[in-house]
């Protein structure tokens, strides 16, 4: 999707930088297969989710020419229509397939109008208004942070079990974050870490956004 | 015992340091280059922040060409954890810390490698709007 972007809008003063918060291993044959023209990055060790209080995928930040973030981390054009599947069809319902077609378009307008007008964009926060849009961390979340580090480290070390114990460690100290469960989770066939237990802290979810909207008028 | 530090100064192996169970002496050299913070008169310290050695209890902190790195960081209430063996360390940055540098809107400047190795700074692309956005297979 975001190349597709670049490739419309023809803007050189912008640029998508893509992290992938994966294992080399699982991340590299997607970049392969997608040819990004931009900088696509690995970070094995989730060291931006720790830096951003970056929680799921896709989010992402907004960030000027002087390195300032005018849309701290957020949903980024994503609904959540797995959640409303039609057991007959096996597709998303009707009505959730549209929003999910409805924020996607939302947030890439949002994003070129940005790009073309800069600060001028009605998009574009200011200060007082991004500053009360970032997601502050707790201590518990930066302690889980470590110990996601430590395990995806010691992964990539070899070092399952142990690393297996940091990664469950960081998930009961961080709850919230998707990034770190699903990573750590039980993968199916297809890489998806979507057996029962996603779905039942999903389930767990009630009225709570898997997605939370970014506050973006008619985003929903 | 080669010993890798993770924290935001990247994954940094030092030598010659030691273990014991929660502690973990560097040289002050070493200490630096893995964490980003300096052995001062004053204290342990980076950029404007010193923490002072616990006079009644400078030994647990500071030995002769030696501190416990991990020391202050308990010391500090900041985050650090280390593999069974004592062979990989993981520091984080305390709560309030990485707050106050969000609150700044500057957005934190990272090094990442693409899928050939090649390292990349958000740095690099100052004078660019610039969309940072996560995506996983998972």
């Amino acid at each position: 999707m975001w190349q597709t972007l670049l490739d419309d809008l023809k803007d050189p003063s912008f640029t998508v930088i893509a992290i992938a918060l994966d294992t080399p291993e699982a991340a590299r044959p997607w970049i392969e297969a997608a040819k990004p023209r931009y900088p696509a990055l690995i970070d094995r060790e989730h060291h931006l989710a720790a830096l951003y209080n970056f929680k799921n995928v896709p989010e992402a930040a907004w960030i000027d020419e002087q390195g300032r973030m005018v849309r701290p981390p957020e949903t980024a054009g994503a609904y959540e229509s797995f959640r409303f599947i039609d057991p007959a069809t096996k597709a998303p319902a009707p009505e959730a397939a549209a929003k999910k077609e409805s924020a996607r378009k939302l947030y890439l307008e949002a994003l070129a109008d940005w790009v073309r007008n800069g600060a001028e964009s009605r998009y574009a926060m200011a200060a007082d208004t991004a500053r009360s849009h970032v997601a502050k961390p707790t201590a518990a979340e930066a302690s889980a942070h470590a110990h996601f580090r430590l395990g995806a480290h010691l992964l990539g070390l070899g070092r399952a079990a142990e690393a297996e114990r940091h990664m469950a460690e960081a998930s009961r100290l961080h709850p919230e974050s998707w990034a770190i469960w699903r990573q750590a989770a039980p993968k199916n066939e297809t890489g998806l870490a979507a057996d029962e237990s996603f779905w039942r802290r999903v389930a767990a979810l009630g009225e709570k956004r898997y997605y939370p909207p970014p506050p973006m008028d008619g985003m929903t | 015992m080669t010993i890798t530090i993770l924290s935001d100064q990247g994954n940094v192996p030092v030598s010659a340091a030691t273990a014991d169970p929660g502690a973990l002496w560097l040289t002050p050299a070493d200490a630096e280059r893995a964490t980003g913070w300096t052995m001062k008169p004053e204290g342990l310290c980076r950029g404007a922040v010193c923490i002072p050695v616990p006079p009644a209890d400078r030994d647990a902190f500071v030995r002769e060409d030696a501190i416990n790195i991990a020391g202050f960081w308990q010391h500090m209430d900041a985050p650090v954890v280390a593999s069974d063996a004592g062979d990989v360390w993981a520091f984080g940055e305390r709560a309030d810390a990485r707050a106050e540098a969000l609150d700044s809107l500057e957005a934190p400047d990272f090094e990442l490698p693409d899928a050939a190795g090649n390292l990349h700074r958000l740095s690099d692309y100052r004078g660019k709007k610039v969309l940072l956005a996560t995506w996983a297979s998972w």
